[in-house]
């Protein structure tokens, strides 16, 4: 058994063409292998800092819920407010 | 208790009906402001910002930053413990209560726009985060 890839060269420099199937199963394989070696997913790290803002945490249904007793609250202490 | 005074009676029955549906008796009739946090806010040499605390315009006094972290002591404490019974964070409560501060300012005092500029109040609503009710 020759090689894979020098079997390869052999087909492609041969023009008359022989077994064309063979040389395209090679092909294929060293071009799976290619994808494979070169399909890795890279990750950088963000040259920002990341900053989150806390307020975003706040949900709007929540200050609804709240909004009555918040009211209640202020007029009950309006030496602070 | 003078008894003729019936706006100041009005007052403490407002004061009274607040807190017994916030769920507290025995509330003392509500304060009114120190003289000296009045004058500030009318001056606006001090301001209510979206987070539900006051700040201040500018760079204020040793005096006036002593007058403020104080004021914001006491809203803290009383935003934690308000925040435990209606089962809400601290941050979540003030800002609710920094939404309707914002609101009630009346003309001519300051208020923290979401941008973070200071504006000064007109008769035309203020500018609020947009989760404000």
């Amino acid at each position: 058994m020759m090689p894979v890839k020098v079997r390869d060269r052999l087909h492609r420099n041969n023009i008359a063409g022989l077994p064309f199937g063979r040389a395209l199963m090679a092909k294929g394989l060293l071009m799976l292998g290619v994808v494979s070696l070169s399909g890795c997913i890279s990750v950088n790290a963000p040259d920002k800092p990341i900053v989150i803002e806390l307020n975003i945490n706040i949900k709007q249904e929540v200050i609804y819920r709240l909004a009555k007793d918040a009211g209640n609250t202020i007029d009950a202490n309006a030496d602070i407010f | 208790m003078a008894k003729t005074d019936r706006k100041w009676m009005r007052g403490v029955l407002y004061g009274a009906l607040a807190a017994l549906s916030a769920g507290a008796l025995a509330v003392p009739a509500m304060a009114q402001r120190d003289p000296a946090y009045a004058q500030a806010r009318a001056q606006g040499k001090v301001g209510e910002k979206p987070d539900g605390y006051l700040g201040i315009v500018g760079s204020g006094s040793s005096g006036l930053r002593a007058m403020v972290d104080d004021i914001n002591i006491r809203r803290r404490a009383l935003y934690a413990e308000k925040a435990k019974s209606a089962n809400a964070t601290l941050q979540e409560y003030a800002f609710t209560a920094g939404c309707l501060a914002i609101a009630r300012t009346k003309p001519g005092e300051k208020y923290q726009a979401p941008s973070g500029e200071w504006k000064t109040r007109t008769s035309s609503p203020p500018e609020r985060d947009s989760r404000c009710p």
